[in-house]
C-alpha cells in the first residue's frame, strides 16, 4: 500500500517502520525485512533506536529546563518515567510534549468528545493583561442566551444527540469568548 | 467481599460468541482536575481520590448491586483470578496502597481507582461490537462526569498520566483468534501492516505476553487527534479485514493441506481430553484448535461456551482457585489435565466429514 519508502540500510523497500520516543523526540526508521532481522529489530527488549543513529546526539539542547509549580514535576522525571504528575504540568511541559505528539498520535488536538459542562477557560490560564471592557454588548441579554442554550445542550445530550450537542457546547464557548471580549 | 467465582463476562455461555473474535473491549482513562495523577500523589491524596470516585461509581445507574473493593482486600488467589479475567489489570497488582475497583455484579463493567490514572472505566462484552459497547462506556462516562470535575483541556482533551493516552483516553481492544493466520505464518506481515495504521497487537494479556492459544488482542495506539467513533470506525474497518483474511486463510489451509489441519485438530482433541498433566499453554493451543473445530463444524455450536471458558479456566490462578488453595506448578498441570478431562468427556466425537 501507498508509497515505497526505501530501507535506512539497504536500498529495498522498507517494510518495518520503527518508530521511539528517545530523549523526548520521536525518531522514526524504515527498513526492509532482512535489515530488521539482523538488527535484532523483532526484540524490542534488546534493541534501541539510538544503534541506528549514530549522529544523533544524546541529550537535548534545552535551554529551559521546566518544573511544574504545580506538583513539583521536573523535565528531567518526565524524561525519566515518561509520566507527568498532574493536570498542569500539561500547561508546563507542551513545550517538551507537543513534538512527542506529533509521532505518537493521529493528530496534536483533541477532537473527541467533552464533558457535558466543560466550559474553555475564558481567559487562557496566563492572566492576559486585562483588556477594556467591550462597550455594551447587552450583557444580560447574551447571559440569557447562554442559559438557554445550555438547557439545550444537556437535552440533547440526554437524547444522545451528540453532533448536535457539539454544535451547540462550540456556540456556548463562542459567546463566552465573546463575552470575555 | 468479593467472590470471583461468580460472574466472568468471558466465562459465560452466551450467543454473541462468534468465531474469530472472542471478546470486546473499551477502556476510558479519565483523572480528576484537582488532585496529581496517582503515581505522583500523596497517599492521602489518593486516599481522597480513591473515596470520591468510589462513591461515584457506586451510585452509577448502570449498575445494580455493585461489588466494590480495594485490591489490600483481596487475597493473592482472588487478584489472580480477576487480572485472567481481564476485569482488573496486571499493573493494579503493584500498588500498594489506596487502590480499588468497582464492578457490576457480572463482571462486564469494571472500574479500576487509582491504577496509572485516577479512573480507568472498562465495558468487556463477548463477540464482536464496538457499537453497543461504546454506548454503555460513555453512558458510564456522563454519569461520572456529572459527580466528578475531570481533568481536560480544550486542546489535549482528557489529560492523562501517560501522554500516550491523552485526549479522548480511549483505548478499544479486540480479542481475536487467528489460527489460520498463524499456522499459513502471516502473522508477522498482518502485525506490521496494522502498526502502520496505529493499530497495536498483543498476546492475549496484554503487553509483553506471547499469543498462546493463537489469541491476539488488536487496539488502537492512538488517542488523541481523532474522534471516538472515528477511531472505533477505523479499528473496525482494520478488524474486518483481518477477519477476512484469517477466513481465507482457513479456506485455503482446508483445500491444499486438510490432512494436516485434521492431524492437528484430532491431536488436539486428544491431548486435552486424555492426558495426565497439562500447563496453562499447552492447553490453550489444544482449545485453540478445538475451537477452529467448532468453526468449521468438526464439532456443534454448543461446544464453543465451554471452550472459551476454557481458555480462562486453565490459568494458573483459576486452577488454583478452584483447589480453594496455593499449588505448586506441577500439582497445578495434574489438576488442569483432571478438569479438561472431564471437560471433554461431555463433548461429542469429531465430525471432520461436515467440511
Amino acid at each position: 500500500m501507498g508509497k515505497a519508502i526505501k530501507c535506512h540500510c539497504c536500498e529495498k523497500a522498507a517494510t518495518v517502520h520503527l518508530t521511539q520516543i528517545v530523549e523526548n523526540k520521536v525518531q522514526k526508521v524504515d527498513l526492509c525485512e532482512e535489515c530488521a532481522q539482523a538488527k535484532g529489530v523483532t526484540n524490542p527488549e534488546g534493541f534501541s533506536m539510538t544503534d541506528f543513529l549514530p549522529t544523533f546526539e544524546a541529550g537535548v539542547s534545552s535551554d529551559e529546563e521546566f518544573v511544574c509549580e504545580s506538583c513539583g514535576l521536573t523535565q528531567q522525571e518526565f524524561k525519566k518515567n515518561g509520566r507527568f504528575g498532574c493536570a498542569s504540568c500539561y500547561d508546563v511541559f507542551q513545550k517538551v510534549l507537543d513534538p512527542m505528539l506529533e509521532g505518537m498520535h493521529a493528530g496534536k488536538r483533541h477532537a473527541g468528545r467533552a464533558p457535558a459542562d466543560f466550559v474553555p477557560p475564558v481567559a487562557p490560564p496566563a492572566k492576559k493583561p486585562e483588556k477594556k471592557e467591550p462597550e455594551k454588548k447587552e450583557p444580560e441579554v447574551r447571559e440569557k442566551d447562554i442559559a438557554a442554550l445550555e438547557t439545550e445542550l444537556i437535552q440533547a445530550i440526554e437524547a444522545e444527540e451528540y453532533e448536535r450537542a457539539a454544535e451547540i457546547r462550540d456556540q456556548i464557548r463562542q459567546l463566552k469568548e465573546m463575552a470575555a471580549g | 467481599m468479593i467472590d470471583p467465582t461468580k460472574g466472568g463476562e468471558l466465562m459465560k455461555a452466551g450467543a454473541r460468541a462468534v468465531p474469530v473474535t472472542l471478546s470486546t473491549r473499551i477502556r476510558l482513562a479519565r483523572n480528576l482536575r484537582e488532585f496529581p495523577f496517582p503515581g505522583w500523589a500523596e497517599t492521602s491524596q489518593r486516599r481522597a481520590v480513591m473515596s470520591a470516585c468510589r462513591e461515584a461509581a457506586e451510585s452509577l445507574k448502570t449498575f445494580k448491586d455493585p461489588i466494590s473493593f480495594e485490591v489490600d482486600d483481596l487475597s493473592e488467589l482472588q487478584k489472580l483470578v480477576l487480572v485472567e479475567r481481564h476485569v482488573i489489570s496486571r499493573e493494579m497488582l503493584q500498588i500498594e496502597e489506596a487502590a480499588g475497583a468497582v464492578l457490576s455484579p457480572d463482571q462486564s463493567v469494571s472500574i479500576m481507582i487509582n491504577e496509572e490514572d485516577h479512573l480507568r472505566m472498562q465495558v468487556l462484552r463477548k463477540g464482536f461490537d464496538f457499537k453497543s459497547v461504546w454506548k454503555t462506556a460513555k453512558k458510564m462516562d456522563l454519569e461520572m462526569e456529572k459527580a466528578l470535575e475531570y481533568a481536560f483541556s480544550s486542546d489535549y482533551g482528557f489529560l492523562t498520566a501517560c501522554p500516550t493516552n491523552l485526549g479522548t483516553g480511549m483505548r478499544a481492544s479486540v480479542m481475536m483468534h487467528l489460527p489460520g493466520l498463524s499456522m499459513e505464518k502471516h502473522m508477522d506481515k498482518v502485525i506490521r501492516g496494522v502498526n502502520e495504521l496505529g493499530i497495536a497487537v498483543r498476546g492475549l494479556f496484554g503487553e509483553g505476553t506471547d499469543a498462546s492459544g493463537n489469541i491476539f488482542q488488536i487496539s488502537n495506539q492512538q488517542t488523541l487527534g481523532e474522534g471516538e467513533e472515528e477511531i472505533l470506525e477505523r479499528l473496525g474497518r482494520t478488524l474486518d479485514e483481518v477477519k477476512t483474511q484469517e477466513i481465507n486463510a482457513r479456506e485455503s489451509i482446508l483445500e491444499n493441506s486438510s490432512q494436516m489441519l485434521f492431524d492437528k485438530i484430532g491431536r488436539s482433541y486428544g491431548l486435552l481430553g486424555n492426558a495426565y498433566k497439562i500447563t496453562s499453554s499447552e492447553a490453550m493451543d489444544c482449545l485453540s484448535f478445538i475451537r477452529l473445530a467448532v468453526d468449521c463444524g468438526f464439532l456443534p455450536e454448543k461446544c464453543r461456551a465451554p471452550i472459551d471458558a476454557g481458555f480462562i479456566e486453565c490459568q494458573p490462578g483459576h486452577v488454583q482457585f478452584q483447589a480453594g488453595h496455593n499449588v505448586d506448578p506441577d500439582e497445578r498441570d495434574a489438576m488442569r489435565a483432571e478438569f479438561f478431562r472431564k471437560k471433554l468427556s461431555k463433548f461429542p466425537s469429531l465430525d471432520f466429514d461436515k467440511t
